[in-house]
């Protein structure tokens, strides 16, 4: 009888993540065919902007700035042993504009803004807005999801760029100011190491694909919320959580990809 | 259907899963009219509000409106449908991120080409009606419970409907507030000719304003009439519910195993 009662549960919990996928993938392709309005009124599209990107550049840039400063710590100690010191600024650009900055940024980008949103149409379902624009004959996707969906895409690579350009200062600061190495090597180094095509606009290309799931997760966990208050605060977690894997599962797929071991 | 009716409910079924929740409603709603439908919590008002505005299908039967089987449309035609309807929510409903202004000049962006100016002279003359012009440029958050029904009273009409459905409007009212909401609908539905649906359980406020009631309990219409014709009832449902009545055909005590006996006292 415990046999039967675990295969059944096995089976019902099989069958709900399907299910729940499929519904996902639909909400996937709606957001993306309703997605005219987002451009055709810009303006909606740029308040999301503003809401996921503007508002989230105090911690982009504070995090990016520190990150900055530890890599340029740790990279002079290492280099010091080799009598490498001159390369920091290469160490901390690289390291920064192929992995830490697209990374960091959207896993903060994820417990910041991806929460938010969650949290915000997770509420607006709750409190009957949703269906209310829906009675109205406005398409909550087109109206509130897709403008959503294209900030979190376009915000995410600028928020990443920016979290690099910190963290760079960051090291100058820490490398050049604070313990005295070459500005001129430092900045020389890192522009005859860094390759725009291979390191910075793959960077880049990371960063679009982590705003791309962050923002897909974000939305349709916000969605798909159970419209109680325990609803909204599980989905809002399982976003952070997903959210966080997604990056980390993604960012070792496009490494695989782009950098492999050239 | 009959030319005065504007909405004709017939044999209409629906479950969820298994569970049945309505079973053979037929009601019709005329032109010009404003109709009640009560029942106790859990009889399937809500469902039925749903069922008109097209958000549900029934499993058997069907909803017309003006003409047309609501859950038969495509959703272009459920789109057309809706605008020329107007649905106020339990709580408003009110978009927390948007003025009042914004909120009732929400439908007419969405679905006009007005230009800004006339949208703001109706806008005004919508929360005119309701009282709340000085009130448009606040936040939602800002209003009171009574005020957020109002302006949302005002973003349901905003595009002059010829079908109000109100989803339990006089739910968490204080006593003023509740005559004000009361009145308005009274007095929107007159002034607009359309057809207004309240779905509600507040027997008292409904009677003053209403043409025509229906009582539904456990999925059927088990009353109907003119106020005048309820208040006389003698039905044993009807004056139960109208007179508040703690026990009688719904019964204080859900059915339950011997009290003896979970009290644990030997029989």
């Amino acid at each position: 009888m415990a046999i039967v009662k675990s295969v059944r549960a096995i089976g019902h919990r099989v069958i709900d993540a399907v299910w729940r996928t499929g519904y996902a993938t639909r909400f996937f392709i709606l957001t993306l065919l309703y997605s005219a309005t987002s451009f055709r009124r810009f303006n909606l599209t740029v308040k999301e902007i503003f809401s996921a990107g503007v508002m989230s550049l105090i911690i982009i840039l504070v995090a990016g700035m520190f990150v900055g400063m530890v890599l340029g710590l740790q990279g002079y100690e290492t280099l010091k042993r080799y009598g490498s010191e001159s390369a920091l600024g290469s160490l901390v650009a690289l390291s920064l504009v192929r992995e830490l900055g697209p990374v960091l940024a959207a896993l903060l980008f994820a417990s910041r803004a991806g929460s938010a949103m969650t949290a915000e149409i997770g509420l607006m379902k709750a409190t009957e807005q949703i269906a209310a624009m829906e009675m109205m004959a406005v398409n909550p996707i087109a109206r509130v999801v897709a403008p959503r969906f294209w900030a979190g895409v376009i915000s995410m690579p600028l928020l990443s760029a920016m979290f690099s350009a910190m963290g760079v200062f960051g090291g100058y600061v820490v490398g050049v100011v604070l313990i005295g190495v070459d500005a001129g090597s430092f900045w020389s180094q890192m522009q005859s190491a860094v390759d725009f095509q291979h390191d910075v606009l793959n960077g880049v290309l990371k960063s679009v694909v982590f705003g791309l799931a962050v923002t897909a997760i974000a939305l349709f966990e916000g969605y798909d919320a159970p419209p109680t208050a325990e609803g909204v605060s599980g989905a809002t977690t399982r976003t952070v959580v997903q959210s966080s894997l997604a990056i980390l599962i993604l960012d070792f797929i496009l490494t695989a990809f782009m950098f492999r071991g050239d | 259907m009959s030319p005065q009716a504007l909405v004709e409910i017939r044999d209409v079924n629906f479950s969820y899963d298994s569970r049945p929740i309505l079973n053979g409603i037929n009601m019709t709603f005329p032109k010009g009219r404003v109709i009640a439908v009560m029942g106790g919590s859990g009889c399937g008002k809500t469902t039925l509000f749903r069922l008109i505005g097209g958000a549900l299908k029934p499993t058997r039967g069907e909803v017309k409106i003006d003409g047309q089987v609501i859950h038969q449309l495509d959703q272009k035609g459920l789109y057309e449908m809706r605008r020329k309807m107007g649905v106020l929510f339990q709580f408003g409903a009110l978009f927390t991120d948007m003025s009042v202004y914004d909120n009732v000049a929400f439908q007419m962006r969405e679905h006009t080409d007005l230009p800004e100016e006339i949208i703001r002279d109706l806008v005004m003359m919508k929360l005119h009606a309701v009282g709340l012009r000085g009130t448009h440029h606040l936040m939602p958050a800002e209003l009171s419970g009574g005020m957020a029904r109002r302006v949302a009273l005002a973003r349901t009409v905003a595009l002059d409907p010829m079908l109000i459905l109100y989803d339990e409007p006089f739910a968490g009212l204080d006593p003023i507030s509740l005559t004000v909401v009361g009145n308005l609908i009274r007095r929107l539905n007159d002034a607009l000719g359309a057809t207004s649906v309240i779905v509600t359980h507040d027997v008292q406020e409904s009677l003053k304003i209403v043409d025509y009631i229906y009582f539904i309990a456990d999925g059927v219409i088990v009353a109907e009439g003119t106020p005048d014709e309820i208040r006389a009832s003698d039905k044993p449902f009807v004056h139960q519910f109208v007179h508040g009545e703690m026990d009688g055909p719904v019964p204080f005590h859900f059915p339950g195993g011997d009290y003896k006996r979970d009290l644990g006292v030997s029989v």
